[in-house]
């Protein structure tokens, strides 16, 4: 049965991470790399040139973002290889996302719920909601060289923004009741009445347009790629004859 | 019929549990772990895929 599970989110999880790459190359990584030429000071908008050097924290992150692993290689880290990182991590990240994907179609099936392709789009989606969607709402995808507040509290908040609504959509979606209704819709928006920790002044060194459409690219993206992995898993897992 | 779905339950929830936990722990590792060499060869796709990055 693990087998079986296994392949299935294998399948969906590499087929959506190589579509997730072509589309990453396609409309977001000239973003980044722009976004880091404003992140390093080489390109500079409305700000004067120095104060890029300003901030000892972005500044130091700037440098990441610049030469990749070059404290561990020694030399800098060449295109291919940092597009190759990018290739196999985004595969990892939907293998995961396929996962636990499965995991759930699992939790489904315990209560009688059959999982076909159809639903398995619709999973997709509910996904990309939980994953994506309902985080960047507060935390909007970051184009290197915008500005943002403490990571650990930003992971803190995605972490409970996703749950959050995932349980929710999950008790609208299978719980169909009034009460399921009206406590999935709590839970959906709790995160966003607490709210995102945000910095109290705005000092990203990147343009406010192409911070814009960055982070529509990425929704865009994050969403054609989950649909495509709910729909694979989902398929897949009616085929293994476990819907 | 009442049978097999009790099976069924029985012996899915052990592989939905082992594929839960595999698929957090490469989630936390490839979006959310803080290791430099790890960071940086995430850096592109943590970008683009929405998680706070640095």
């Amino acid at each position: 049965m693990l087998q079986k599970m296994m392949t299935g989110a294998l399948i969906a999880g590499i087929a959506a991470g190589l579509l997730a790459a072509v589309l990453h190359f396609a409309f977001i990584q000239n973003s980044i790399l722009l976004g880091e030429r404003y992140e390093t000071g080489e390109l500079v908008h409305f700000a004067a040139p120095e104060a890029a050097g300003d901030h000892g924290h972005d500044s130091a992150m700037a440098e990441d973002g610049h030469d990749h692993g070059s404290h561990e290689h020694g030399d800098e880290v060449g295109t291919f290889e940092r597009n190759a990182l990018t290739v196999g991590f985004t595969v990892l990240l939907y293998v995961a996302y396929g996962m636990l994907l499965t995991a759930g179609f699992g939790i489904a099936a315990q209560f009688g719920k059959r999982i076909t392709m159809t639903e398995g789009a619709l999973w997709g989606l509910a996904g990309f909601a939980a994953f994506q969607m309902a985080p960047g709402m507060g935390l909007a995808p970051e184009l290197p060289g915008s500005a943002a507040a403490d990571l650990a509290s930003r992971q803190v908040w995605w972490w409970s923004t996703v749950v959050a609504t995932g349980l929710g959509l999950a008790l609208i979606a299978y719980v169909r009741n009034a009460l399921a209704l009206v406590a999935g819709a709590l839970l959906i928006a709790a995160p966003h009445v607490i709210g995102a920790p945000v910095l109290d002044a705005f000092y990203g060194y990147a343009p406010t347009e192409l911070g814009a459409s960055y982070s529509a690219r990425v929704l865009g993206v994050g969403l054609a790629v989950w649909v495509a992995l709910g729909a694979i898993a989902g398929r897949q897992w009616e085929r293994s004859n476990l819907a | 019929m009442n049978t097999t779905t009790q099976t069924q339950s029985k012996t899915l929830l052990a592989p939905v549990l082992a594929m839960a936990v595999i698929g957090l722990t490469v989630l936390m590792a490839v979006g959310h772990a803080q290791s430099q060499t790890l960071h940086d060869a995430a850096h592109d796709m943590r970008h683009a895929t929405g998680f706070p990055c640095h």
